[in-house]
């Protein structure tokens, strides 16, 4: 009785946080700007400007969570594998950065990368040729990976260190090389961290319009940018929330993708 | 036990509902005798006056200012037209005073109040009067500028940036910075081509966006306020800036210098308005009347380095500023530019459609 009472509050919350904000996107998706019916924001996805941004949003996401992907898994093998006594400290170092406020990390790249920054300074101290990095795609991927890489990290590592030693010893007794262990045990069991991860990297950085603004030196956009133009300046809610409805088709596919993989579920916290 | 329990939920229901009520009450009351409360919404941009104005407007007349802020247009539009802020003065552009004008959503300024309108030069007035404001009925403008090149003299030859077309070159190749901002940048672009930057015809727009295509190689960087940072530090040769921020940038870097080109260029006009629904209209017009005072335009000119359209404070000048052509261009400069219009939801459309094509070129 009273537990349903102490739910209200999450309910209220539900239902002004996602509910009707979710409601209100597919009311402005399916209108025009008078009101009436009209699925042209929604087919908008198909005129080539909207393609080619979504294109590269979709390749740029790839990679950094590809990037993400491989860079956490071996950290997270390794920390397993380790004597060290202090595993814990070494991912609250990997995720002490999600301490400081997103938008200055990727400023404090911007600052890094510009032209005659730190980075270049560095490689003409060393008398190395110097070369423009910012305002290229690969700036963008760099912001990415280095915002998101915390979101792969963890599910991995909590995952694979819930993995029961016992159960590698006995494939080891039973006459499994480190290969085998690894392709038969190890990574069949990680899954459900893999998949957590590559939701928690590749969907904020499909929908990003913030690293590619402040990296791309808006030469480069994303789906994201389109997105937030037509709220912004040129003032087309309608178009806007059209798109955002397909932005949320490609997350749901994914997800269900993601989810065929995990079919137990157990690393899904999305 | 449980029966207790529920008795106590029916309390806490209760109180809630009694606290929600007198928040209502104590709202409606408010409401009625907002006409006679001595305060003054005002919804600004962001860093746009001298701070101790708004304290000294208060100690002068007992009316307190609320002052809230907005970076961009388009931010305080919805807050407006949606009623979800109900402001007294809003200080907005040129374009967008006409879009809220032919909305409905300004009430007309009775210039019978505002003692110190005679200080506004009569120039500016007529701009406003043929371009966004015909008769000068809703806007007192605040603050005008120009746009242009700020370039390094050292680097960059003087005779080039006389037409817009130097930023096409390709002998700056990664060394222009140029506007990320749909309107200004399109309205260059129209420029160079001998257009009027308010056009709003498919065939014109699709020729500046795809000319704004072929410089995208040149361009290093598409900023809007870091632009003069980065002139100012050596990252760029020559970039597209506000003449306010050239006065700045001049006094960091001795090497940077301002030029409008020939073809002529974009002029914006910040003006003061009255929205339709504001509850205090005479506080708001005693707000827009110590703006137009000459001190307070000169306190304003001195902390802002924008163009006034205050001759008063003008006059009060150092010889420095009061005849500088980067505040202050000739004539001739001012007769080649041109204001934004507004053009329309279908010419918003259109212009958002070619700055798409551009941008993900």
């Amino acid at each position: 009785m009273y537990k349903k009472y102490f739910a209200f509050p999450y309910v209220f919350w539900i239902l002004c946080g996602t509910i009707i904000p979710i409601g209100m996107i597919f009311y402005y998706g399916f209108t025009d700007r008078s009101g009436m019916f009209t699925t042209a924001n929604v087919l908008a996805i198909l005129e080539p400007v909207h393609r080619k941004a979504l294109g590269m949003s979709l390749l740029l996401s790839l990679i950094s969570t590809l990037i993400c992907l491989l860079t956490a898994f071996p950290l997270a093998l390794i920390l397993k594998g380790s004597r060290l006594g202090r595993k814990g400290f070494m991912v609250f170092i990997f995720v002490l950065p999600m301490w400081m406020n997103f938008l200055l990390r990727t400023m404090a790249w911007q600052v890094i990368l510009e032209k005659g920054g730190i980075f270049n300074t560095m490689l003409s101290y060393l008398h190395l040729p110097q070369f423009q990095l910012i305002n290229t795609p690969a700036a963008i991927v760099l912001g990415m990976v280095y915002d998101f890489l915390p979101f792969m990290v963890l599910p991995i590592y909590n995952v694979l260190m819930k993995i029961d030693g016992n159960i590698i010893e006995a494939a080891y007794d039973l006459g499994a090389g480190r290969g085998k262990v690894f392709s038969s045990v190890v990574l069949p069991l990680s899954v459900p961290g893999i998949v957590s991860g590559v939701t928690m990297v590749f969907v904020p950085s499909l929908t990003t319009f913030v690293i590619s603004n402040i990296l791309g030196g808006g030469k480069i956009y994303l789906i994201g940018n389109i997105i937030e133009q037509e709220f912004t300046t040129s003032a087309n809610w309608n178009l806007g929330s059209g798109l955002s409805l397909v932005m949320m088709l490609f997350i749901v596919i994914s997800m269900a993708i993601l989810r065929v993989l995990d079919s137990k579920g157990e690393g899904n916290f999305i | 036990m449980k029966l207790l329990r529920v008795e106590k939920t029916y309390k806490i229901i209760a109180v809630c509902g009694f606290v929600l009520l007198s928040f209502m009450a104590t709202l409606l009351l408010t409401g009625c005798q907002r006409e006679d409360e001595k305060e003054v919404h005002v919804f600004c941009y962001g860093d746009y006056m001298d701070p101790s104005i708004p304290k000294d407007f208060e100690k002068e007349t007992g009316i307190k200012v609320i002052l809230d802020t907005f970076d961009t247009n388009e931010q305080l539009y919805p807050v407006i037209k949606n009623r979800a802020g109900v402001y007294d003065v809003i200080c907005i552009s040129d374009y967008m005073a006409e879009r809220m004008k032919n909305e409905n959503l300004l009430g007309e300024i009775d210039k019978k109040q505002l003692k110190h309108y005679k200080n506004l030069d009569k120039e500016y007035l007529k701009l406003a009067d043929r371009s966004f404001d015909r008769g000068n009925k809703y806007a007192v403008p605040y603050q005008w500028g120009t746009v242009g090149i700020l370039y390094n003299k050292k680097r960059v030859d003087a005779r080039d940036v006389q037409s817009w077309k130097a930023l096409w070159n390709g002998k700056y190749k990664g060394k222009i910075l140029m506007q990320d901002s749909l309107r200004d940048t399109m309205g260059i672009a129209l420029k160079a081509l001998g257009y009027s930057l308010n056009s709003a015809d498919g065939k014109k727009l699709s020729e500046a966006a795809n000319y704004l295509s072929r410089q995208k190689p040149l361009v290093y960087k598409y900023a809007n306020d870091s632009a003069r940072d980065l002139l100012i530090g050596n990252s760029a040769d020559l970039g597209v800036v506000w003449n306010g921020e050239a006065i700045y940038s001049k006094e960091l870097n001795k090497d940077l210098e301002f030029a409008v080109p020939k073809e002529g260029t974009e002029i914006f006009v910040d003006s003061w308005c009255i929205p339709r629904n504001a509850f205090h209209r005479e506080n708001a017009h005693m707000f827009i009347d110590y703006m137009c005072r000459k001190e307070a335009a000169y306190r304003n000119f001195k902390y802002l380095k924008y163009s006034t359209p205050n001759k008063a404070a003008r006059s009060l000048m150092t010889e420095k500023y009061k005849n500088n052509p980067v505040i202050f261009p000739s004539k001739e400069i001012l007769d080649r530019s041109e204001a934004l219009r507004d053009v329309g939801p279908d010419g918003d459309d259109l212009y958002s459609k070619y700055w798409k094509i551009f941008k993900s070129h």
